[in-house]
């Protein structure tokens, strides 16, 4: 274990980084998705409503390395033949790289239930208080923005970091597609030295020190967050 | 100031106002009373239009408010509305209650909305409590402060949804007393109440409904007092 440590923690620590930024980009994509179905899911608007159930329901009904390989190999595949048959020459050459196409499935995948956690926390805000805010003649999207969203937004905080650190963990499916993660690196190393339970053992504690740490600070959020009267 | 034809508002197959007609005049405070189910706070709500009306046609200060076309939004800056539940923006402290939407609807500027927000505190004799949030008042404070962010609107009626019927019975007195000073002032006011004595003290008219209709009328007076129909009788009996 030493010895990996010694030879190779550059390059896991720079697939660390990757795998941080997959995340963190996943997870900024994934909330504007999310806010944008949940709002869909709690209007009134019957067509609003199909729509944003219609991709939740999609979402999830897909495992994520299907919809990776659908985002990363179908979609820019489909696009070049469109582009043969009609003679684009753009969308002939079009691809995604890895990076692209791992955040791409992974903020969808992951607005799904982004969606879904954002739906129930502005559900779980009293009625009362949309209403007050209607009966003084705001609007219904600003009565949204500064009275049930902030006050939505405290109870979804568990829950947001909880799918962050999942969406954290779901970065290593990605390897399909060869992005250098953090794991797609782990293959790599154990491959290069033959130390194979060593080097595993090595990733499997990254991976943790890492969550573990975001689940910590996850908890002194809340707690202040409850703190505040 | 209010007038009312044919109302009729129905939940699904349950139908909770079946035919009201009414006629509020500007100045005039008509308190509704009657049994809980009998649909009074639906009426309310559809003043306002926080319940849209299945039928009828509801014209408040000159505003169709049952007209599609109407910008419902502008009429409801000036009905003011008290709710049972307070409703105060947890998220807002008192004085941010009451100048959030004064300031966003761009009627006063953040120091003049300020300004009034003070005034209306302390005329509700709370002004030593602008800082505090909503969590950290008594029923009857955060009833008052309500009042207050209703107030700081300047509208032409206002509308209470049985405004004391959570608070706890030595509290009452307080919301009592700034609504009272409200009618002194000569605002008009619609409130649906279980407070007989109040409504005796300062109700210009009583309403009493019942099973989605309205059973009578008249000064408290009449219907207080001297009840004609059986059912209005009856109810009285059980709560006085």
């Amino acid at each position: 274990m030493i010895s990996i440590l010694q030879n190779y923690s550059g390059m896991l620590i720079m697939a660390l980084g990757k795998t941080m930024l997959l995340t963190l980009l996943a997870l900024l994509f994934a909330m504007v998705i999310g806010m944008i179905f949940a709002l869909m899911n709690v209007s009134r608007n019957r067509v609003l409503n199909c729509i944003g159930t219609i991709y939740v329901d999609a979402v999830r009904g897909v495992p994520l390395i299907v919809l990776a390989f659908f985002i990363y190999f179908g979609v820019p595949s489909g696009i070049q033949q469109l582009g043969k048959n009609f003679g684009i020459a753009a969308f002939e050459q079009f691809r995604l790289t890895a990076l692209q196409g791992g955040t791409i499935a992974l903020a969808m995948n992951c607005g799904a239930y982004m969606a879904e956690i954002i739906r129930a926390g502005i559900q779980s805000v009293d009625k009362g208080q949309m209403e007050a805010s209607r009966s003084l003649g705001l609007t219904y999207g600003k009565s949204m923005r500064l009275i049930v969203i902030p006050q939505a937004i405290k109870t979804m905080i568990p829950s947001i970091i909880n799918q962050f650190i999942i969406t954290l963990k779901d970065t290593s499916i990605l390897s399909v597609i060869g992005f250098p993660e953090l794991t797609n690196v782990g293959k790599t190393v154990a491959n290069n030295t033959f130390m194979v339970l060593q080097t595993w053992a090595v990733i499997a504690i990254f991976y943790m020190v890492v969550i573990i740490t975001l689940s910590k600070i996850a908890k002194r959020i809340e707690r202040s967050l409850n703190r505040e009267r | 100031m209010v007038h009312v034809e044919n109302l009729k508002k129905n939940f699904g197959k349950l139908e909770v106002l079946k035919n009201i007609s009414i006629d509020i005049m500007e100045g005039e405070v008509v308190v509704l009373i009657g049994p809980s189910g009998s649909g009074k706070s639906t009426f309310l709500r559809c003043l306002n239009q926080l319940e849209t009306a299945t039928e009828g046609k509801i014209v408040v200060d000159g505003n169709e408010v049952t007209d599609k076309h109407t910008d419902i939004n502008k009429v409801r800056e000036n009905i003011g509305m008290v709710f049972q539940h307070f409703n105060l923006f947890n998220n807002k402290n008192v004085l941010q209650n009451i100048t959030l939407a004064p300031v966003e609807l761009k009627l006063m500027s953040k120091e003049e909305a300020n300004e009034k927000g003070m005034q209306l505190l302390k005329r509700v004799g709370l002004e030593t409590k602008a800082d505090a949030y909503p969590s950290q008042l008594s029923g009857g404070q955060k009833q008052r402060v309500a009042i207050a962010r209703a107030l700081a609107m300047n509208p032409d009626v206002m509308l209470f949804d049985e405004p004391t019927s959570a608070l706890d019975p030595e509290m009452v007195g307080e919301v009592l007393a700034v609504m009272k000073e409200l009618v002194a002032d000569g605002m008009t006011m619609v409130v649906v109440t279980h407070e007989i004595g109040f409504a005796r003290e300062v109700a210009d008219r009583v309403v009493f409904m019942d099973g989605g209709y309205i059973v009578e009328q008249g000064t408290p007076e009449e219907v207080i007092n001297h009840p004609k129909e059986p059912r209005t009788i009856d109810f009285l009996n059980k709560v006085l």
